[in-house]
């Protein structure tokens, strides 16, 4: 169970991952630049006239933060690697489980504020109202958001140390993203129809029931990924 | 070599209960009233499925007892228990569309089922590539383990979400959470057991089987002894190997 001094950990874990970011900048800003291109390439890749942009811009949404996600995931143990820096982390006199809370709430913070710029990108891009329905379309993206990250932070740390690691990370997550991914874009495709919404309750639940087991399952097997 | 010998006799049994199993499924068993024909394939679709699910579960319990008891002979068998599953998860992708464009009209059809069964199929291929992607046998068990952890817990939520999902493939009647609702005397019985044969079968075959062998070679390599013990044509096969990747290695560097 965590108790204060393993999460005051974890939150130092967390910070030293931020700062790390902060200083350089590059994976934030490469990562939005890259939401900024898909949003693009997407943009040149639909025929206006066939599909209406409240039928696509769900799915687009849910791609593009998919794609995010996996560079910030990829980036999360990269840093690690240089220097043996993540033997000098399991040295330190805190537990596996903190080191894994840090490193998802670091990843967490990355993914969000992706997103945070991605969703008025894709609200101005695709014409469709998002400040209507910002309270419904957060709880979404939170919810579908700490599931993946939940996984894909455990599953990084295992990829980097294989070989072809930026191609593996993906090749493992995405069956496991698939699911969240589902319901969030059943979800947001709804609230932003102006439907019900009640509609979404199923979805949030299985968001919900996913994020809990998985945040479980992910701390309690974070340690056989690191141990040697 | 024991295992090996009763992983091959029940192997044997199986092969022959399922040739019986078919032969009454073709012949003994009437044509569905608006299927036809089509319908036969249930027999091969339904318990394919049921065992591309249950391998995934099989390789996560099989993992948990790895990582708690470090026998390698748990992770072999959760790494045959995966190439089973897989095999399984091809046959049902395979099955499945040949029913279907006779009685949908298409091979595939996006609908949620459909999917996640393909996404159950790349779960395995993961597994399967992650596993040849690690060179230290350690890591590898530890990671495949991990991830064989995880698959397990997904497959219940892949065979419960297609109820939020309108979709076009028939609801499941075997795994679903009221009671099942084919008559249990005509089929599931026969199939399911069968399937179950041949599963845990070709898996303890195929762990007993290359698993052992392995382990015993591995251990003569570690004390340098491989060569004198292999017969010559593999002692040559090896070296060959040796060269090629060698050969390879200096190409790339």
């Amino acid at each position: 169970m965590p108790s204060s001094s393993s999460l005051r950990h974890a939150c130092a874990v967390a910070s030293k991952d931020l700062l790390v970011e902060f200083r350089s900048r590059t994976g934030i800003l490469s990562a939005v630049v890259f939401v900024v291109l898909v949003l693009m390439v997407f943009n040149f890749g639909r025929d206006p006239t066939a599909v209406s942009n409240l039928v696509l811009a769900p799915s687009i949404l849910w791609v593009t933060f998919t794609f995010a996600a996996i560079l910030a995931l990829n980036r999360a143990f990269q840093l690690e690697l240089e220097n043996q820096a993540l033997d000098g982390l399991l040295l330190a006199p805190i537990g596996r489980g903190s080191i894994y809370l840090g490193k998802l709430v670091a990843n967490l913070v990355f993914v969000a504020t992706v997103e945070v710029i991605g969703v008025p990108l894709v609200a101005l891009f695709f014409n469709v109202e998002v400040w209507p329905h910002i309270g419904p379309l957060a709880a979404i993206i939170t919810l579908a958001t700490l599931g993946f990250v939940a996984v894909g932070t455990l599953f990084s740390a295992m990829t980097v140390r294989t070989r072809f690691a930026e191609l593996l990370l993906p090749v493992v997550l995405l069956p496991f993203m698939i699911l969240p991914l589902m319901w969030a874009t059943l979800a947001t495709t709804s609230v932003l129809a102006d439907r019900p919404l009640s509609e979404i309750g199923g979805s949030l639940k299985m968001l919900a029931g996913y994020d809990i087991v998985f945040v479980v399952v992910s701390l309690l097997l974070f340690p056989a990924t690191v141990n040697e | 070599m024991r295992l090996l010998r009763a992983g091959r006799w029940i192997t044997a049994i199986a092969l022959l209960l399922l040739a019986g199993v078919y032969v009454r499924a073709l012949v003994y068993t009437p044509v569905e009233r608006l299927q036809g024909l089509a319908q036969k394939i249930y027999y091969l679709h339904v318990p394919a499925a049921i065992w591309a699910e249950t391998a995934m579960i099989i390789v996560g319990i099989a993992s948990i007892f790895y990582l708690f008891l470090k026998d390698p002979r748990l992770d072999r068998f959760a790494h045959a228990s995966a190439e089973v599953g897989t095999v399984f998860a091809v046959l049902m992708l395979t099955t499945g569309p040949i029913w279907g464009k006779p009685i949908w009209g298409t091979w595939w059809s996006w609908d949620a089922r459909l999917t996640l069964a393909l996404f159950l199929f790349l779960l395995y291929v993961g597994y399967l590539l992650l596993r040849s992607a690690v060179a230290d046998p350690a890591s590898r068990a530890r990671f495949a383990a991990v991830l064989g952890i995880c698959g397990m817990v997904l497959v219940p939520f892949v065979h419960f979400s297609v109820y939020m999902f309108r979709t076009l493939h028939p609801m499941p009647i075997v795994l679903k959470p009221s009671e099942p609702s084919l008559p249990g005397r005509t089929t599931s019985s026969t199939t399911s057991l069968t399937s179950f044969c041949s599963g845990v079968t070709i898996s303890r075959w195929i762990d007993s089987g290359s698993g052992m062998i392995s382990t015993l070679r591995r251990r003569l390599h570690l004390l340098g002894l491989v060569a004198h013990l292999v017969d010559p044509s593999d002692h040559v096969k090896g070296l060959l190997r040796q060269l090629v990747v060698l050969s390879f290695q200096d190409l790339f560097e």
